[in-house]
């Protein structure tokens, strides 16, 4: 198309956003200028409306889902509605960003849509799926890949469009560190050739900051708080930042907190030779573990995305039934924990899932504390007391009427984990507690696994947050194609 | 965790493989529609025979077609059992006589017929709907049909989520065993518990759709440029003449059902 390849100058104009049947703006009163090939990251605590104001600046805010709006966002003076053919974006999941089967059909989508001649698409494609390193054939079935290869090919997509400005909403927050490295490394490679404007928001920047030459703060309440250099900023506003959350990477953040051994004791579970194969697959997702657990101890386990890590946790907490072998609390051995009466598991046995949605089953934050214990035949009075102190502890007792799915990202995962603390299981099977967890959450979760170790229970986390792993973790256990090595 | 989903290896270069989507549907369509008007052991016989005789030419091994299909031959064997055994024409020899279950030779041919005449409808779709990719069908509906873009690249797109659901139920189930929930014997109780299942899904595929669509708009779906096409593919002589190959093979089965006069219309006129 003969464009040349250099970034666009991005403008906002005291621009703000306030979605309907909403009461606060989402964003307001910003006022920013962005020159052409500069690489932004923007911060802000949750709220601060980040996520908005990408969406705007990718032209996809639908104007009849705002009740109100004020000023404006220009792209090399035109408005972001009218410019987006020159904008890419990239989201954080990469399995709702990908449209087609094959992979470069994928790559091809934004160029049809543009109404590219055929003959120049997969020339295009080709060198698209070349700059990001992408090491398989166009016919490579988009399923078929892992996280980390299904955003590079996203970002593929993106590129594919030769954008001006790439537009980036926490791009790595789903990949395991590999994934997100590589991913990371093709974006710098890819606007070194491109000279794109970059605007980008990612959660735990350590590793953004190196990309970026320009940092901007959003006020929770409106405007921007602070633009500059990352170290500038992070120099002057690193404390306020974390105050809100908001995670300031090395050397300007707090250092990670040391680790402290637990008290140990007692062997409380086995896992004996269990192995795992899902149907409709050949290989086994766990290959005959073996694992024991003890009282005040916290075993970590870590490993790639699709590692087996996930299946063995499942296992362990006896909710998932393995081919062979068994796992068993060492106090109750007669019957394998994926035997037990779901009503006697979670008195023993809290298993806080990934995703904090999927352990939700009532309708208030209250609720879900007391209706772990009611189904476990526990005192009604005793339930009640010590869901008003969970409640407390996790700082839900404002929220204690309020519908479990209303909550904000850091409300819910405190909620479903007090929730599973309702029955008292000596027993915490955690899956990626502390994913997308602002920095005080994350801080309170570590400070609570430990707490519940020190009080003698036995905890395993599986995870790919290695500051979290260093601090929290007696032992390790790593997991690669279903295989364990303590 | 990933649950990756076996799927069947087609040779995509075999002669009936590599058809258009759309005629291979078409080509699928005729006889079924031909033979949902009479049971015959005649006609559907020559269909079924002809289906079993162009598996190769479909790119699909055997194995992997039973693997696949075994659901339907499960249904053969039903409605040729079901039919032998409940069939009011008894004649010909005693075959077996076990108090109320009587079957003779006429009966076990009653039932080949019924059997014959499902494996027939059903297999040529069967090998169409198996060696169709979903894109080259969108393809082919948005040029041939003249089928809207946004409908048949938005129901591609929304599929994709089909699996990642299917993961996201079990992923329920597990987090509901997990909170107390399962193995009740009250049925209100595994009703609800049901519902908040159903719910929690439906909350995730609302998400899961709204990000997609973001995702496609901010690659131009929504764009009012003329779209183009990266997979241009013509109907060729090929297509046509699997098409034409349909209609004969369909005509020549149900000329010689009638001329042995086989030919047992489902509706009749008198």
């Amino acid at each position: 198309m003969g464009r040349t390849l250099r970034g666009a100058r991005v403008s906002l104009r005291s621009w703000g956003w306030r979605y309907a049947g909403r009461r606060a703006w989402a964003c307001r009163g910003v006022d920013l200028d962005i020159e052409a090939g500069e690489r932004v990251l923007l911060m802000g605590g949750s709220g601060a409306g980040k996520s908005t104001l990408l969406r705007g600046v990718a032209g996809l805010l639908d104007p009849e889902t705002a009740a109100e709006t004020e000023g404006e966002i220009l792209v090399d003076g035109q408005p972001a509605e009218a410019a987006r053919d020159r904008i890419g974006m990239l989201q954080q999941d990469p399995e709702t960003s990908l449209v087609m089967s094959r992979s470069g059909d994928d790559v091809a989508f934004g160029l049809e849509n543009a109404g590219v001649p055929a003959d120049e698409i997969w020339p295009r494609v080709d060198a698209a799926l070349a700059q990001v390193g992408f090491g398989y054939g166009r016919d490579r079935p988009t399923a078929a890949l892992s996280g980390g290869e299904q955003q590079r090919l996203a970002l593929a997509g993106a590129l594919v469009r030769r954008p001006s400005v790439l537009v980036l909403d926490e791009p790595t927050a789903n990949l395991d560190p590999p994934g997100r490295t590589t991913v990371l490394g093709t974006l710098e490679r890819a606007l070194d050739e491109a000279g794109s404007t970059l605007l980008i928001v990612e959660h735990r920047v350590d590793e953004v900051v190196e990309l970026v030459d320009r940092v901007v703060v959003l006020a929770p309440g409106g405007g921007v708080a602070d633009d500059g250099a990352p170290g500038d900023v992070f120099a002057r506003r690193g404390r306020d930042l974390e105050r809100d959350g908001v995670w300031v990477p090395a050397p300007w953040g707090r250092p990670p907190p040391a680790y402290r051994p637990g008290p140990g004791g007692d062997p409380l579970l086995a896992a004996n030779e269990v192995s795992v194969t899902y149907p409709h697959t050949e290989r086994a997702a766990l290959h005959e573990a073996d694992l024991t657990v003890r009282r005040g101890e916290a075993v970590v386990v870590t490993g790639a995305n699709g590692s087996g890590k996930s299946t063995l946790a499942m296992v362990l907490a006896g909710l998932l039934r393995p081919d062979t072998g068994a796992a068993r609390l060492l106090d109750s051995p007669a019957t394998p924990l994926h035997a037990w009466r779901a009503r006697d598991l979670c008195r023993r046995v809290g298993t806080v899932f990934q995703e904090p949605e999927h352990q939700f089953v009532t309708r208030t934050a209250r609720q879900e504390l007391l209706i772990g214990p009611k189904r476990a035949g526990i005192d009604r009075d005793a339930a009640a007391r010590r869901a008003d102190d969970l409640l407390a502890r996790l700082r839900l007792d404002r929220l204690a009427e309020a519908n479990p799915f209303t909550l904000s990202g850091g409300e819910k995962r405190r909620l479903s984990v007090a929730a599973v603390l309702a029955t008292a299981p000596d027993l915490l099977i955690l899956d990626e507690p502390t994913f997308g967890q602002d920095a005080r959450t994350w801080s309170e979760l570590l400070q609570l696994c430990v707490d519940l170790r020190d009080e003698g229970a036995a905890l395993v986390a599986v995870t790919h947050d290695e500051t979290f792993a260093d601090a929290l973790g007696d032992r390790r256990v790593e997991v690669a194609d279903g295989k364990l090595s303590p | 965790m990933t649950l990756l989903q076996t799927s069947l290896t087609v040779n995509t270069a075999a002669p009936l493989a590599r058809r258009d989507a759309l005629v291979k549907l078409g080509a699928a369509l005729v006889p079924a529609l031909a033979l949902l008007g009479s049971v015959d052991p005649v006609s559907a016989g020559i269909v079924l025979t002809a289906a079993v005789l162009s598996v190769p030419a479909w790119g699909v091994r055997w194995s992997g077609l039973l693997r696949r299909a075994w659901p339907l031959a499960l249904a053969v064997v039903m409605v040729t059992a079901g039919n032998a055994v409940f069939t009011d024409r008894k004649g010909g020899a005693e075959l077996i006589d076990a108090g109320p279950v009587l079957i003779t030779t006429d009966s076990v041919a009653i039932g080949l017929a019924a059997g014959v005449r499902i494996a027939a409808i059903a297999l040529p779709g069967v090998l169409a709907v198996l060696t169709i990719d979903p894109v080259d069908l969108a393809d082919s509906l948005v040029r041939h049909l003249k089928v809207p873009a946004r409908f048949a690249y938005g129901s591609l797109a929304a599929f994709r989520l089909a699996p990642i659901m299917a993961a996201e139920w079990d992923v329920l189930g597990r987090a509901r065993r997990a909170r107390g929930f399962g193995g009740d014997r009250n049925p209100v109780t595994a009703v609800q518990v049901f519902a908040g299942r159903v719910f929690a899904l439906l909350v995730g595929a609302v998400r899961r759709g709204t990000a997609l669509a973001v995702a496609m708009d901010a690659r131009g779906f929504d764009a009012s440029a003329t779209r183009t096409s990266a997979r241009y593919r013509p109907i060729d002589r090929g297509d046509v003449a699997m098409l034409a190959g349909s209609f004969v093979l369909t005509a020549v089965a149900v000329t010689l059902a009638v001329v042995t006069g086989a030919w047992n219309p489902v509706i009749s006129s008198g």
